[in-house]
């Protein structure tokens, strides 16, 4: 919404241009059609919502488009109209209070992104305006204006970076801000731009702004008097992006070419998608219900209204004669007014309050998550973040885990463990022996003790040296770089192991970090120039000529480098299924027994090739770069190509082992998870043995499970064609899993049915697409279910190979399956943000691959072994919580209304109310609010150490079970059957209303304050005796409301209050007090009312530890069951066609 | 007694977490480590078993039985006697009253109608009209009224609340007291005469004071102009309410403290009843004061009725009511049965719960453990 308001705003006149040309310091370049200043946006942020003037009507405007407090608006304004028997102010005051406290909230949010807008957009640039230097404020900066940005400063829009203070045109820039990778990146100047920017005439083509961070593509004509202007290609590495930081940089000139609102910051502002718990949509079902009791009630006491009024004196008896203006209403809109009448009576069981209460609950309780010192890390300083309060009670729901596997199982933190140079095993001893400690182990590959050759050794060593994209830290000050030939022998000295490297990727450091090991060290790069240092201590250059990036479709990457003595040389490195096949088959059989083995061993393998390249190979390659990287269109497209074609005919030097520890704990959190009857299903990117082997080591597979694999080995035969081979392979996994299965066992993980056979399901990213996209569309739906349903019944599936959206498309498929299950995302990378934004509950991980995993989640939590506590403790605590707090309003306030409704049969339908106004409107707000916010917020049914050392106990409240029909229908009838205890014990009571010991006798207001009185004390005590954790904050709510009460009673019915008409209430609270018959009767109803409850608990409770393991594994087979039987259709909508270009 | 026990959990749970991220080191960021934020504040955790419920339910039964004995005892003791005088039957003696009834006859019908009482009525002794299916409880009818005016406002007498319609003005003056309610008093006059076995015929003293609540009395309701004794000053501008035949300085012009807004009678009927058959205070008949003779000694009475009150056009009824009073009010075994019932049924309950303890409770203290 936010994207189409600013295209409004900004882009009027671009329209459906596909990009835009912006002319560098305004200055109209010669040869252009016309020099057209287009208007672009200007550089003020605006993420508030509203301004002083709009604020009012546009914030109600928002608050009234939710049903609910639509709803209470209409009621109020029916009183308001119509003569109604309960005063506006009733229902108004509630209203008039959440709106209020909701607008004020949000006010107070908007004024404070007020204040961080204006300190952005009133921030001092220095603009370059005709050769001066000229102090701006921020927002003032338009498109086209050259940027002057000092060390440390935030760039105040995206530039393109035109000149630099260093040597090597380059400039460092952490994004923290943006993606929370804090290392430095480095950022290129425009190529052979003039020093003299007022010289430069330029126009800059790119694209139109779209929020993808790592994306740009653009091209820069430079017009030189009496040349060809001469035409460069810019991309991401050349632009600086608003919200990042220099660093390491004195300053830099830079052009601006998205501003404000077209920044790629603000455009990636957008809010998530809300994202809705399943207890919401409980209250919503539960909501129609009351609403529907509600207008029965209505129509109900209407008609018998109209029918008791036909008898003959009844309706307007001579006592009490209709005013002049009631006679004249014609029949039927007295009729309809009489039903808005009743249904104003009766509103209060839809209570207002609920809203505020629910959403209080929500707020406050997630405090507790983020003050849990035990999610708190101590090696990253943090503990959990809470970004929406909306889905704790989800917490408590979840069905499937899907979690990540590097970074998130693993700890990504990798620890260079062997390599493989040609066939011979090369394994790194902490304790130096021989040889720069660079030893041959003797493993079982390699009997002979032997080495490769000096020459393949150090070929592999440079190729490690070479590939990457390291950066080396800088001591914080630029004379190490200008100085480096001399600071070598300084560096010297020091260990080896202190030198800093910076990386996108853990992996690139532990290679480089083993090869230093090995004796060959990485030293910088300096102005297109890598250094290393080889065993002799020699320093040796590489000019770097081309990077051929990572990229996790083609899973590899590659540099071009030559060598002093002019050889071109390309290495690469990359995944063995990528490289494999680039490389000449015979050099293959050597080297992959050493990757499998590894892989099994759950190392992280990669492959190391290389190629010489000749002059003229390297010339096609170099302009063939050259040209895709200028390419305005399609640029990916044409770069992949590009790679693909340099990247071909190589030799295979090696392979490296690298380990990627597990995570703290996750064994036992994996354990956990699946006792408490969630399904984890691995998702990552990696190969299958590595991440076959992460699964054993994370007990989701175990020894006994049967695994069924369906990946690209499994489908090659030579009989079949794939897609039968897989069709065959389905069916007979289904036949396996889920025919031959024992139907009641099929939904209990192992923890309780040992004798069970365990089935573990093994599917690939390019299998998988074949699954959802198969050649023949027909085919679809029966291999979906079938694919669906061995899913289901495995205790563990794992999904390798992973694209980042197929991660999505199964979150996707599970989440629209049969029963719609809870489903939960666990990630920490970017490559994760696709399915934790898809899953019902996203979580993060605070871990090293950035923060866009964080910054989309729902929660995040700096360890994987958190999950567990914020699941089975906290998830169950709040799920119990809510769900009851939402039963206990609605039962609340049905034994509150009905006695009202009951007296309409008493009072000859007259819509006259049984309690006063005053409790009418403080029974929800006052007297029976705070009991149940203390209960929601600190009740713990069970405490939080047994709930963590029970998973089972998750499985109790598993698909809902507090808040499906039958409790509610508990909680109804219970409801109901106070209300009718209170109104008729009270009505014997009243059959002699002389109750009082001077006989005198009560009226219609004492009758309703006994109804009240009882009702007060009973769902108070009610809720007392469902709270089983009572804390002093308990013991003062639930006895200070009840205090509340009797004072607040007292006090309304002590005074003859001015400005009111009515003093109804005038003593009759101190009255009822003076009777020994009310407080007898008030005594008794409470305690008959209460019987029941304690009846049930006590007779409950024998059978507690039995049911406990049979109930919910009989829920969950009924839920299993008809799972199976399921989803044919539904799985046909749910899969986006997009699968198939992503493999 | 009760199972349960004070939880208040040690602090140090987990050591892990403690001083591993260096002294004072980035303090802000790190989780307070409060019983509170941390749910972990002391905490009572009661569970109900059958074990704890056993007691209560027999201590329930013991306390409630004898209460409930008592109540009814208590409410039996207590003598009532009820005649209804509306003039229904042809035979009744109010017949024809009931008949002729017409708003603006001058006239004054009377009728009398005896009765027996069969037993003494010793103490105090209350007597009540009654009506039935007079619907006070009316929504139109309850807020039909102005307790500003009836407080003494002057402004409100004068220019009544709206809700009085369509009884808050006649002949363009302001009706006090205005409203419906107050309207439709009820202005049957209820006189009581005991006929001595020696042929006299004594008259009851019936004492009209200390019918109303003492704060309806002397605080809800003031007349206006405070301490101006003649009423029918203050009340000039005012006209009285259509069915009444006297003005409300008028109610009882014997006894300054009685009259107008402040007439007891008045203000008993102000209270509005709860359900459309409903009694009210009319007069109380006070115990002799040699405390030998009961107040209302069996025997003849005849009740001498001034019928003014039309009820057969809405089928309603009238009723005299005599009654004594206890500490619990009226008579009423309703509460003595009620209590009664629970106390028994607690009893029964608590019986058949200790027999499934006793008959389980051994297997279930093996079960419970875990929990």
């Amino acid at each position: 919404m936010l994207r189409r308001r600013l295209n409004r705003l900004c882009g009027g006149d671009e329209k459906r241009v596909d990009s835009r040309t912006i002319y560098v310091g305004h200055r109209p370049c010669p040869d252009t059609e016309a020099f057209i200043l287009s208007k672009f946006c200007d550089n003020r942020i605006v993420s508030s919502k509203y301004t002083v003037w709009n604020f009012l009507p546009k914030n109600l405007f928002e608050q009234f488009r939710r049903i609910a407090n639509f709803y209470f608006l209409i009621i109020f304004l029916v009183q308001v109209i119509v003569d109604t028997p309960t005063s506006p102010v009733t229902s108004g005051l509630p209203l008039f209070f959440v709106i209020t406290v909701t607008a004020i909230k949000q006010g107070y949010e908007d004024w404070l992104r007020h204040k961080a807008d204006n300190e952005v957009n009133k921030y001092p640039v220095t603009v370059l305006e005709d050769g001066r230097s000229v102090k701006k404020e921020s927002e003032k900066i338009k498109v086209g204006d050259v940027v002057e940005v000092v060390e440390d400063e935030t760039f105040p829009c995206d530039l393109i970076l035109l000149q630099s203070s260093r040597e090597d045109d380059t400039c460092f820039v952490t994004t923290a801000s943006l993606d929370g990778e804090s290392n430095h990146k480095t950022h290129y100047t425009v190529p052979d731009t003039e020093m003299d920017l007022q010289a430069l005439t330029a126009a800059i083509e790119c694209e139109q702004p779209q929020p993808d961070l790592y994306k740009f593509v653009g091209r820069m004509h430079i017009y030189k008097p009496e040349q060809e202007p001469a035409v460069r290609s810019l991309g991401p590495e050349n632009l600086l992006l608003k919200g990042a930081t220099l660093k390491n940089t004195k300053k830099i000139y830079g052009v601006a070419v998205y501003t404000g609102m077209e920044t790629k910051m603000a455009l990636n502002y957008q809010g998530k998608s809300q994202k809705r718990s399943a207890v919401e949509k409980s209250i919503n079902a539960f909501l129609l219900v009351y609403l529907c009791i509600l207008i029965s009630k209505a129509v109900v006491c209407n008609t018998l209204k109209y029918v008791w009024q036909s008898k003959d004196g009844q309706d307007e008896p001579w006592y009490n004669q209709k005013t002049q203006k009631e006679k004249d209403t014609n029949m039927y809109l007295k009729m309809f007014t009489d039903f808005l009448s009743f249904m104003v009576l009766f509103n209060f069981i839809i209570p207002v309050s609920m809203y505020v209460t629910v959403e209080m609950q929500k707020f406050l309780g997630s405090f507790f998550i983020t003050w849990d010192k035990d999610f708190f890390d101590p090696e990253i300083q943090e503990g959990a973040l809470v970004n929406t309060s909306d889905l704790n009670e989800e917490l408590g729901q979840v069905e499937y885990v899907f979690t990540d596997k590097t970074g998130t199982l693993t700890q990504n933190n990798m620890e260079f463990i062997e390599c493989c140079i040609d066939g011979f095993q090369y394994k790194h001893r902490d304790t130096p022996s021989e040889l720069d400690g660079f030893t041959v182990t003797d493993g079982p590959v390699n009997k002979l003790q032997q080495k490769a050759g000096q020459e393949k050794e150090e070929l592999f060593l440079r190729a490690l040296c070479l590939c990457h994209t390291v950066q080396v830290k800088e001591a914080g000050s630029e004379e190490v770089l200008t100085d480096q030939v001399d600071g070598i022998d300084g560096v010297l000295p020091q260990p080896e192991e202190e030198r800093g490297f910076i990386a996108s990727s853990p992996d690139e450091i532990a290679l480089v970090k083993g090869a230093m090991n090995y004796g060959f060290t990485f030293l910088g790069l300096e102005s297109k120039n890598m250094k290393i240092k080889n065993r002799e201590n020699d320093i040796e250059e590489y000019k770097l000529l081309h990077v051929l990036n990572f990229d996790p479709v083609r899973r590899r990457m590659s540099v071009i480098v030559q060598t002093k003595s002019g050889e071109t040389l390309l290495f690469c490195k990359g995944a063995d299924s990528s490289i494999f096949p680039r490389v000449k088959s015979e050099e293959v059989d050597r080297i992959r027994m050493h990757v499998e083995r590894n892989a099994t061993e759950g190392y992280r393998t990669l492959c190391v090739a290389y190629k010489q390249l000749s002059a003229e190979e390297y010339a096609v390659a170099d302009t063939g770069l050259r040209e895709a990287r200028l390419a305005l269109q399609d640029r990916e497209e044409k770069l992949m190509a590009m790679y693909n074609q340099v990247e071909t005919g190589m030799s295979l030097i090696g392979a490296t082992a690298v380990e990627d520890r597990l995570q703290e704990e996750a064994a036992e959190t994996m354990e956990a998870l699946q006792g408490a009857g969630m399904k984890v299903w691995v998702l990552t990117g990696d190969k299958m043995e590595t991440a076959k082997s992460t699964c054993y080591a994370c007990r989701l597979f175990q020894r006994g499970t049967e695994l069924l694999e369906l990946t690209v080995r499994t489908l090659e035969d030579e009989r079949l064609k794939r897609e039968e081979k897989l069709l065959e392979l389905l069916r007979d996994y289904h036949k396996r899993a889920v025919q031959d299965a024992p139907p009641v066992k099929a939904g209990v993980t192992r923890s309780w049915s040992t004798a069970n056979q365990d089935y573990g399901f093994i599917v690939d990213g390019a299998t998988l697409s074949l699954v959802m996209n198969p050649p023949r569309e027909a085919d679809a739906s029966q291999y979906r279910s079938l694919f669906l349903q061995i899913c289901q019944n495995c205790t563990a599936v794992l999904c390798c190979r992973m694209a980042p959206l197929q991660k999505a498309q199964i979150v996707k498929m599970v989440k629209n399956s049969k029963g719609s299950p809870i489903t939960l995302s666990i990630g920490d990378g970017a490559n994760d943000v696709s399915m934790i934004l898809e899953a019902h509950v996203g979580i993060g991980i605070k871990g090293k691959e950035g923060r866009q995993a964080v910054r989309n989640s729902d929660y995040a939590i700096p360890k994987l072994k958190h999950l567990k506590k914020l699941l089975l403790a906290h998830g169950h605590l709040y799920y119990v919580r809510i769900a009851h707090l939402v039963q206990y309003f609605f039962y609340k306030n049905l034994c509150f209304i009905l006695p009202q409704f009951l007296y309409q049969f008493f009072c000859g339908y007259s819509q006259q109310p049984l309690y006063d106004a005053a409790y009418l409107t403080m029974y929800n707000i006052c007297f029976t609010s705070m009991p149940i916010l203390a209960y929601s917020l600190l009740e713990q049914h069970i405490s939080i150490e047994i709930l963590l050392d029970n998973a089972a106990l998750y499985r109790e409240i598993a698909n809902n079970a507090m808040l499906r029909w039958r409790p509610f229908l508990y909680w109804t009838v219970l409801g109901i059957f106070q209300g009718l205890l209170f109104f008729f014990g009270v009505r014997f009571l009243f059959s002699n209303p002389a109750l009082q010991d001077n006989g005198q006798v009560f009226g219609n207001w004492s009758y309703g304050t006994i109804v009240f009185t009882v009702l007060v004390f009973t769902v108070t005590l009610k809720l007392a005796l469902d709270t089983r954790h009572w804390t002093w904050i308990n013991h003062f709510v639930i006895w200070g409301s009840l205090a509340f009460y009797v004072f607040f009673s007292f006090f309304w019915g002590g005074i003859i209050w001015p400005f009111l008409k009515q003093q109804r209430l005038y003593f009759v609270f101190a009255n009822m007090l003076s009777s020994v018959s009310a407080w007898l009767v008030i005594i008794i109803l409470i305690l008959l009312s209460l019987l029941p409850e304690i009846l049930l608990v006590v007779l409950r409770k024998p059978r507690g530890p039995h049911s406990r393991q049979k109930k919910p594994s009989q829920s969950n087979v009924g839920g299993n069951q008809s799972s199976l039987s399921s989803a044919r259709p539904l799985l046909m909508r749910t899969f986006s066609d997009e699968s198939n270009s992503v493999i | 007694m009760m199972a349960s026990s004070y939880n208040a959990k040690d602090e140090d749970h987990h050591p892990g977490s403690v001083g591993s991220g260096g002294p004072g080191a980035v303090k802000s960021k790190k989780p307070d480590n409060t019983a509170f934020k941390q749910q972990r504040l002391p905490a009572w955790q009661p569970i109900l078993t059958a074990g704890t419920v056993l007691p209560a339910f027999f201590m329930i039964g013991v306390i409630f039985i004898p209460i409930g004995i008592g109540l009814l005892v208590t409410s039996n003791n207590i003598k009532e006697f009820e005649i209804d005088y509306t003039g229904v039957d042809m035979s009744s003696p109010c017949f024809s009253c009931s008949q002729n009834y017409s708003w603006n006859s001058t006239s004054v019908c009377t009728c009398s109608v005896p009765f027996i009482l069969d037993q003494p009525f010793e103490s105090n002794v209350f007597m009540y009209y009654g009506l039935s299916n007079f619907y006070q409880n009316h929504r139109r009818y309850v807020k039909s009224r102005d307790d500003s005016q009836l407080n003494g406002d002057k402004s409100s007498l004068l220019n009544p609340s709206k809700e009085c319609e369509p009884y808050r003005t006649s002949d363009k003056k302001p009706i006090a007291p205005c409203g419906a309610i107050a309207n439709s008093l009820f202005n049957d006059t209820l006189e009581l005469f005991y006929n001595h076995p020696n042929g006299s015929r004594i008259a009851i003293h019936l004492v009209k004071t200390g019918i109303a609540w003492w704060t309806d009395k002397h605080v809800k309701f003031r007349n206006p102009g405070g301490n101006n004794n003649n009423l029918s000053i203050v009340f000039h501008d005012t006209s009285k309410p259509v069915n009444w035949r006297r003005p409300v300085y008028e109610l009882d012009p014997s006894d300054p403290d009685n009259n107008g807004f402040i007439n007891e009678d008045f203000i008993v009927w102000m209270r509005t009843a709860a359900l459309p058959t409903f009694r009210k205070l009319y007069r109380i008949i006070q115990k002799k004061k040699d405390n030998m003779t009961p107040t209302l000694p069996p025997g003849n009475y005849s009740l001498e009725v001034t019928y003014n009150y039309p009820v057969r056009s809405f089928d309603g009824r009238k009723r005299m009511i005599l009654s004594t009073i206890s500490w619990m009010g009226g008579k009423n075994p309703f509460l003595g049965i009620a209590y009664i019932t629970v106390g028994s049924v607690c009893f029964f309950l608590g019986v058949v719960l200790l027999i499934i303890h006793h008959k389980y409770g051994n297997r279930n203290n093996n079960a419970d453990i875990p929990n």
